[in-house]
């Protein structure tokens, strides 16, 4: 039972109150870049979910059991980069593989994640929080993911209205885009001090 | 021939501090810009490491570009740019340790910082060494300005306090100025860079 409620706080904690884009700004790249139309961002969402899942519980493994173990800590980001390069070339083999259609409407996305700083940020977080058991890395992981699709798909649908709005010229674009976020950063501060 | 050669360096260096700069025209590196930016120390701090990550892999990248294969030519960047990190954050790490504590994990986050990337595909690997490090170091210091103008305005609003100097006395110590506590927060990164961001464009406007 403890066990089970710490990995649900963990859960909450990372998905909602210190949610990657609006407490820590990682991965505001494709949340400003992608954000423009609901479906493309929950597609990207999900991609991103499933790569943050599979690096930030690989990077895990291997930080704990091979780097820490003969204390190769220099090593940490170089194998951290490549970790994750690898797992979105998978994804996007397998993908391209089995769901040729999805592939498609990814586009230049896939590969784009391996600089999205949202995964790299988590699997950093992970080793600074000093996680050790892999459950919970795995439950942070999922929740980053979905935090992530969270933010960007409430972004891509304020943004599909503000189209319609009537925005002054030269804050069309990115600044607005920026102002609304930071809006929205105040909203989810009414989160912050629930857990943690 | 030598003549011409100087005009377009010196170009080079320009486009990276205003036409071409980074953080407020190509919309690059937009996460370490809004983190770091609480303050102007950090954000100086963070500013200086990018100018050494930018100039060393540019070099690198700029040496090797004829060996590269164009399939492997991420993997090779991001790989050099992994390795300068981690020296810049070891050099944190011995010689300033509070600053790189309250970078935290923004510092290794250079390694998937946009810019770098960008001038090592769009610049480094198709020139030659000097260009690219004019390059570098124009870039790199239009990023750490940029930074240090937000740092600045978020720091006075937020404290008072600019590079930690009282500048507006503040309520607590008998002054006048009521510290905005919401730009030391996320909510003042993201609305300070958007009107800074719109107050750019303006300008351009009118220039043009």
């Amino acid at each position: 039972m403890d066990t089970v409620s710490v990995l649900l706080m963990g859960f909450i904690s990372i998905m909602i109150v210190n949610n990657l884009v609006f407490s820590k700004f990682l991965g505001i790249c494709p949340y400003l870049g992608v954000s423009g139309r609901i479906d493309m961002a929950f597609g990207m969402g999900c991609a991103v979910t499933f790569v943050v899942t599979l690096s930030g519980t690989l990077t895990w493994i291997i930080d704990y059991c091979i780097l820490q173990q003969f204390d190769l800590e220099v090593m940490r980001y170089v194998c951290f980069i490549l970790v994750i390069a690898g797992t979105v070339q998978l994804v996007e083999m397998y993908v391209r593989k089995f769901f040729p259609a999805m592939y498609d409407s990814f586009g230049i996305f896939l590969p784009l994640i391996t600089t999205n700083c949202a995964i790299l940020g988590l699997c950093l977080f992970i080793n600074l929080w000093g996680v050790d058991n892999l459950p919970e890395a795995v439950v942070l992981s999922i929740g980053a993911g979905l935090g992530f699709t969270l933010a960007i798909c409430i972004m891509a649908g304020i943004r599909e209205n503000l189209a319609l709005a009537d925005v002054p010229t030269c804050l069309k674009g990115a600044p607005i885009t920026l102002i609304t976020a930071g809006i929205l950063t105040l909203a989810f501060m009414g989160f912050a001090g629930m857990i943690r | 021939m030598a003549n011409t050669n100087d005009i377009s360096v010196s170009k080079t260096f320009i486009a990276g501090l205003w036409q071409e700069n980074p953080v407020l025209r190509l919309l690059l590196g937009m996460c370490p810009t809004l983190a770091v930016t609480a303050a102007v120390k950090p954000a100086l701090t963070m500013g200086c490491s990018v100018i050494f990550v930018l100039i060393c892999s540019n070099i690198v990248v700029s040496l090797m570009r004829n060996l590269l294969k164009p399939h492997l030519r991420i993997l090779m960047f991001t790989l050099t740019i992994a390795t300068f990190v981690t020296i810049a954050d070891l050099f944190l790490k011995a010689y300033v340790p509070n600053m790189s504590e309250t970078l935290g994990p923004y510092v290794p986050l250079i390694i998937v910082n946009c810019i770098i990337i960008c001038r090592a595909e769009a610049c480094a690997s198709q020139n030659g060494l000097v260009v690219s490090i004019i390059d570098a170091l124009g870039m790199g210091l239009g990023f750490t300005a940029t930074l240090c103008v937000l740092a600045g305005i978020r720091e006075l609003l937020a404290t008072g306090k600019v590079f930690e100097i009282t500048v507006l006395s503040p309520v607590s110590q008998d002054g006048w100025f009521t510290p905005w506590a919401a730009m030391g927060m996320p909510v003042g990164a993201f609305v300070t860079l958007g009107l800074l961001l719109g107050l750019v464009n303006l300008i351009t406007k009118k220039q043009a």
